[in-house]
Formats: C-alpha cells, sequence, structure tokens
C-alpha cells in the first residue's frame, strides 16, 4: 500500500467528503483519534456527525477521502467491509437490538457466526460482560421487557463482546428517558476508564466535557474547532462554536 | 343517579338485548334466504339434483376418498411453496451487481406466475411437459403434474408475501446485524428472515385457504380428487349431490383455517397495540 501516514492512530480520516445526490453532508474532515483516547463530536443536528461514524463503519461509502484503521486503508476498494466492522463497534440512538432474541442471544450472535467462538464460550463471555454492566438478570429476557436504559446498555454490551479496537458512539442516550441518561453515561465512563478507544457524538456537554480527551465542533460538514474540552466549553475561538454552546446554555444543556 | 349494583344490572340488560337482537336478526336473515330459494320455480328441482339425502348417503364415501387426495396436494404443495417461495424472496433481495440476473429471474418468475391463470397452468404443465419427452420430467401419474402447478403458481403468490415481510423490516435491523461483521446473508437469516416469517403468518396462511380450494382444479388431468369423484358419481346416478358434498368437506377444511388466520391477526394487532401504548 501507498503511503500510510497513520503512523499509530487508532483512527485517521483524511480529507473525507460524503455526498448524499447534491447535499455535501461532509465537506472534507481530517481527525486523528490516538489509541485509548476519547473524542467527543459535537454540533448541531445535520452537522454531519452520524454520517462521520457511518464512513468509518463503512455502512456509507465515502464520495472521497481516506479512512484508516490502525494503519490499514480500510476505503480501499480491495478491502473486505465485513472483516473491517467486526473490529469496529458501533451503538446506535435507537439501540437496534434483535427484537426476536434473547438478550444473550443478542449478544453471542456476532461472535458465534462472525468469529466462530464456541456457544458455551461465547454465553460466559456474554454473561460476564452483562454481569459488569449490571444485567446479569436480563440473559433470558426479550428486549421488549427491557428498559431504555437496559436496552442500550444491552447494546453496547453486544458490541463489546466482538472485542472492538474501536467503538463508536452515536447519539447513545438521545432516545432514552432523562432518568434513564445516567446509568448509560455510567457505562460509557467504565469504558473510557478501561482505556476504550471511543469516537462519541454527543448533545450530552457535560458529559463531554467530564470524558472527553478532545472536543470536535461540527458544523456544515467541517470540523470547525477541536481541543481539549475545558479550552472548547471555557474559550471557544470560533464564532459558529460560541454560538452553539450559547444556543445551548439557554436550553439548560450545560 | 344509579349505585354500583343498579350499573352492572343495567349492564347486563343492555347485553342481553344486544344478544336477542342479534339472535332476532340472524333468525330473519336466514328465514328471507331459504324462503328466496324455496320459492324459487325450480326449488323442487334442484332440491332433488343438490340436496338428495340419499345420493347424500350414498356419494359421501367415494367423495370423501377423493379429498383425502386434495388434502395431500394440499400439504405436499404447501410444503414446496413455503420454500420455493422463500427462496425466490431472498434472491429478489440479492444484493450487488453480479446478482443481477438472478434478481430479474425472480421478478419474471413471480410476474409471470402470478400472471397466468392456474386453470392454465394445470393444463400446460400436465399435458406440455410429458409431451416434452424428457425422461427425468415424465410420469404417468397425474399427481406430480397437478403439484407440480399449484406449486409454481403459488410460489409466485407467496414469494410476495414474503418479499412484503422482508421489506418491512426495519433498516436499522440490517444497520446492526452489518455492523457486528455478519454478511447480508447471515443477517437474511439471523436477523432479517427470522422476523419476517413472523410477521407474514396471517396472509400466508390465507394464500394456503386460495390454495386448498385450487386443488380441485387438478381434476382437470384427471387426478381422481374429490370434484372429480363428485362428477364420476353425477356421471352414473344423473345427481350432483356429490359436488354438495365436496363442497361441504372444503369448507370443514377451511373454517378452522380461516379462524386461525383471524386470531393470529387479532394477536398481532394487540401486540402492536401493547407495544404503541
Amino acid at each position: 500500500m501507498t503511503g500510510v501516514p497513520a503512523n499509530g492512530a487508532a483512527l485517521l480520516l483524511e480529507d473525507v467528503h460524503k455526498h448524499f445526490g447534491k447535499n455535501e453532508v461532509l465537506r472534507g474532515i481530517d481527525l486523528r483519534v490516538a489509541p485509548h483516547e476519547v473524542v467527543c463530536l459535537i454540533g448541531a443536528s445535520g452537522s454531519g456527525k452520524s454520517t462521520l461514524l457511518k464512513c468509518v463503519n463503512l455502512t456509507e461509502p465515502v464520495t472521497a477521502g481516506r479512512i484508516f484503521v490502525e494503519d490499514e486503508e480500510i476505503t480501499s476498494p480491495r478491502i473486505d467491509p465485513n472483516r473491517i466492522r467486526r473490529h469496529i463497534g458501533i451503538v446506535f440512538q435507537a439501540f437496534n437490538l434483535f427484537p426476536h432474541m434473547t438478550v444473550l442471544r443478542n449478544i453471542t450472535l456476532a461472535p458465534r457466526k462472525v468469529l466462530g467462538t464456541p456457544k458455551a464460550e461465547a454465553e460466559a463471555q456474554a454473561r460476564d460482560l452483562l454481569a459488569r454492566f449490571g444485567l446479569a438478570d436480563k440473559a433470558e429476557e426479550y428486549p421488549d421487557r427491557l428498559s431504555g436504559g437496559q436496552q442500550q446498555r444491552a447494546a453496547i454490551v453486544r458490541a463489546l463482546a466482538m472485542r472492538p479496537r474501536l467503538m463508536l458512539l452515536d447519539e447513545v442516550t438521545s432516545a432514552l428517558d432523562p432518568e434513564l441518561v445516567g446509568e448509560v453515561l455510567g457505562v460509557i465512563r467504565e469504558l473510557a476508564e478501561s482505556e476504550m478507544t471511543m469516537l462519541i457524538a454527543t448533545h450530552e456537554m457535560s458529559f463531554a466535557r467530564e470524558i472527553a480527551n478532545r472536543v470536535c465542533f461540527l458544523d456544515a460538514g467541517v470540523i470547525l474547532e477541536e481541543g481539549p474540552p475545558e479550552e472548547i466549553f471555557s474559550t471557544p475561538s470560533n464564532v459558529r462554536t460560541q454560538e452553539f454552546l450559547h444556543r445551548i446554555i439557554a436550553a439548560g444543556r450545560l | 343517579m344509579p349505585g354500583a349494583g343498579g350499573l352492572d344490572r343495567l349492564r347486563e340488560a343492555s347485553r342481553k338485548h344486544s344478544l336477542l337482537i342479534a339472535s332476532l336478526s340472524t333468525v330473519v336473515f336466514i328465514a328471507i334466504l331459504v324462503a328466496f330459494f324455496v320459492t324459487a320455480p325450480g326449488a323442487g328441482r334442484v332440491q332433488d339434483a343438490f340436496f338428495s339425502p340419499g345420493d347424500f348417503a350414498d356419494s359421501a364415501s367415494p367423495v370423501w376418498d377423493g379429498f383425502v387426495i386434495n388434502i395431500e396436494l394440499m400439504l405436499a404443495a404447501e410444503a414446496i411453496v413455503l420454500v420455493l417461495a422463500l427462496v425466490i424472496a431472498v434472491v429478489r433481495n440479492l444484493p450487488g451487481p453480479a446478482s443481477f440476473p438472478l434478481r430479474m429471474l425472480a421478478i419474471a418468475y413471480t410476474d409471470f406466475f402470478r400472471g397466468v391463470p392456474l386453470i392454465l397452468v394445470v393444463f400446460i404443465v400436465g399435458l406440455g411437459v410429458p409431451a416434452l419427452g424428457i425422461g427425468w420430467l415424465y410420469t404417468r401419474n397425474p399427481f406430480i403434474y397437478g403439484l407440480a402447478s399449484l406449486a409454481l403458481v403459488y410460489s409466485a403468490y407467496v414469494a410476495e408475501v414474503y418479499r412484503a415481510g422482508i421489506e418491512s423490516i426495519h433498516t436499522s435491523q440490517v444497520a446492526a446485524a452489518r455492523s457486528l461483521g455478519l454478511t447480508h446473508g447471515q443477517s437474511m437469516r439471523f436477523v432479517v428472515v427470522p422476523q419476517a416469517v413472523r410477521r407474514v403468518i396471517p396472509p400466508l396462511l390465507n394464500d394456503f385457504i386460495g390454495l386448498q380450494k385450487d386443488t380441485a382444479l387438478v381434476s382437470l388431468l384427471g387426478v381422481l380428487e374429490s370434484a372429480r369423484q363428485a362428477q364420476s358419481y353425477a356421471a352414473v346416478t344423473f345427481n350432483f349431490t356429490g359436488y354438495t358434498v365436496a363442497a361441504l368437506y372444503f369448507v370443514l377444511l377451511t373454517i378452522p383455517l380461516a379462524r386461525l388466520t383471524d386470531y393470529l391477526v387479532e394477536r398481532d394487532r394487540r401486540k402492536m397495540r401493547a407495544l404503541g401504548g
């Protein structure tokens, strides 16, 4: 492969563009996530946060630019996307658990079918993870019997069961009742403490401030400003960032 | 204002009232229907030809022997249709440019066999295929050609039912499956198809009620099923009561299946409402 500029980054985006027809959703994203780093993407709805995560997960093909995961260019046409997705965990706003399977089967499906882990081993791992995130007694339940917070925690466990090298979280608390947000944020906090590399799109500003090593402000498909959370939230230099944060503060979310 | 006991009595009275009206209107309705037929100029002749008690008893057994073949046809055809239709529906949903010809084939299949009347398919398959002179396609048994006709036509209908089910599964389910590294095939097999099949059971049973009745068309090839047996009986005795007997058998077989379909539809609706609330 020619020119590998990734040099140790867990994730590297180089001038990534994404168009949906005439609609330019991403207009040249450059982003580097170091191993064990937690990067939060903030910005208004429609600024391109979700699309960026989908591009990294290869759910949406990029229009232009390159994406590297641990020195491997995943946007290369020669890449098998299934192999890449195995090692990148993604958690969605709407949980997307499989409603016809128990929590345990939701979690063991991919390890068994994709990685070929024997059933007993996959189930033991799943039960360990469930216990770690306070869901030990929910293994045999179907998703619709769980609260939103429990479903989202189960969805996080499902992603973790693949032992991902990188986790993408797409507004994972946006669909939750306010009183259930805390338990999900607690899980993410624990992941951060266990040094999981994460790219998080979020509207939870105080959480981003607490957990992120770096915050990127997206606006109309470009990263307008990035830096340590103290800097972005206290002394943002860009006018658009300032406006966005003012609106957030006015809405009582910071 | 009545007390709680008074209210209960009122409800009870109202319930009895509704029951009385329902019974009365049913009796009146049936009376009108019977009167219509009994007062028809040819009522006596029709009664003798179609509802003769003696012929009813005589034809019940041979027509039943034929009806057993209808049931065999139905069960065998349903087993084939369940599998073949799913294959067609899955093929139609294959991704990628390489599967274009397969997708086209699946579309052509469903368009063709939904378009051609079953009676014509029965003739074409039953008379045309043996004439081809291909050894492995030849059999002296018309049952097989009848079964093949039913399976071909109903697979096209049921494939569309499956397809509707597959397409009704939200794309976020596929996104979740693919993001875990599952291939398209694995996502279909473990995530989409199991949910889709559950969702389409009622319309699928509905198509099977249709198939059940259409097994009578196989009589055209000389299979001695119930309609054919009734025809033989009529040819010998000049009495059509055998047809009435056959009709009765079909209705008796359809009713349980129809009620089961109703029950499943109602259960689904309740479930949806429970989730919505």
